[in-house]
């Protein structure tokens, strides 16, 4: 059934994904990518990582995507719709993603994992995961999430200032 | 017969490599999506699918190694995409008020 199910999610993903970059109007596209979204949280579940799939519902299918959706409110886009939609020379860079796909496919096929650590699936389930993974980002990762929150708040400012109108002063 | 052998097949834990797979094609499919588009909202999204492409294969990993690296690493890459979002759609913004177009191939002040 693993299989089964990792079959649907990934056809549904890169179906999605393919019909985000190819849609002409944005707002069809932001619809796909909240199924797209979706999809990879389900895919998520599948790998035990319940808390990681409801923190992408959360923050790209509710925050990310709601933020684009704004944006494009205050776009013109009925114009955009008549023009073209693709550079010229596309197929250049067609032909250089589809040359990196099948090298990346081929060389990823016998992949060696490395050696496995310590968290196994019945150390989760006797934890949970959410507990689980809790515990690690304020311990071990305490520094790293400190200077996360720099970066946040360095994105807040500087959406504000690109966003304002006129600087006074 | 058939049948034996469907179900053993479909019993069985999905190989590691399917998930490289499907990392690298959805990756691709954001870098296609990145070069050839002229929109730059669709551009956007599509550095958004290249992120998630690679969170997939994080999160496979540490469901693979049995190591929680994975899903902190995925944590912080939600965190810093949202600040991207936040600071690209800003940039956006200013450029339609200054240009009135959100077409990257109009913008030529740099003549990069």
């Amino acid at each position: 059934m693993a299989k089964l199910f990792f079959i649907y999610l990934a056809a549904a993903i890169i179906i999605f994904s393919i019909l985000v970059i190819t849609r002409r109007n944005p707002v069809h596209s932001a619809i796909f990518i909240l199924l797209l979204f979706f999809h990879i949280a389900g895919l998520y579940l599948t790998l035990n990582a319940e808390f990681l799939a409801a923190v992408q519902m959360i923050i790209y299918a509710g925050a990310i995507l709601v933020l684009y959706l704004f944006v494009m409110l205050l776009l013109n886009l009925k114009e955009e719709i008549g023009l073209a939609q693709y550079f010229a020379p596309w197929h250049t860079a067609v032909s250089a993603a589809i040359a990196l796909l099948v090298v990346s496919l081929f060389s990823l096929w016998s992949f060696p994992l490395g050696p496995k650590g310590t968290v196994t699936r019945e150390v989760i389930l006797a934890e949970t995961n959410t507990k689980i993974i809790g515990k690690t980002m304020f311990t071990e990762y305490l520094y790293p999430f400190e200077i996360l929150s720099i970066v946040l708040l360095v994105a807040i400012i500087g959406a504000v200032v690109l966003a304002k109108k006129k600087l006074r002063g | 017969m058939i049948h034996v052998i469907l179900d053993l097949w479909f019993k069985a834990e999905v190989p590691a490599h399917w998930y490289l797979w499907l990392s690298a094609t959805v990756f691709v499919i954001g870098i296609v999506g990145f070069l050839t588009r002229r929109n730059i909202i669709i551009m956007l999204m599509s550095v958004e699918i290249m992120l998630n492409a690679v969170n997939i294969s994080l999160v496979s990993f540490s469901h693979l190694l049995n190591d929680l690296r994975g899903q902190m690493f995925v944590l912080f890459i939600i965190s810093v995409a949202a600040a991207e979002a936040a600071i690209g759609l800003a940039i956006i913004i200013a450029l339609f008020r200054n240009k009135q177009t959100i077409h990257v191939d109009e913008i030529e002040e740099m003549r990069g």
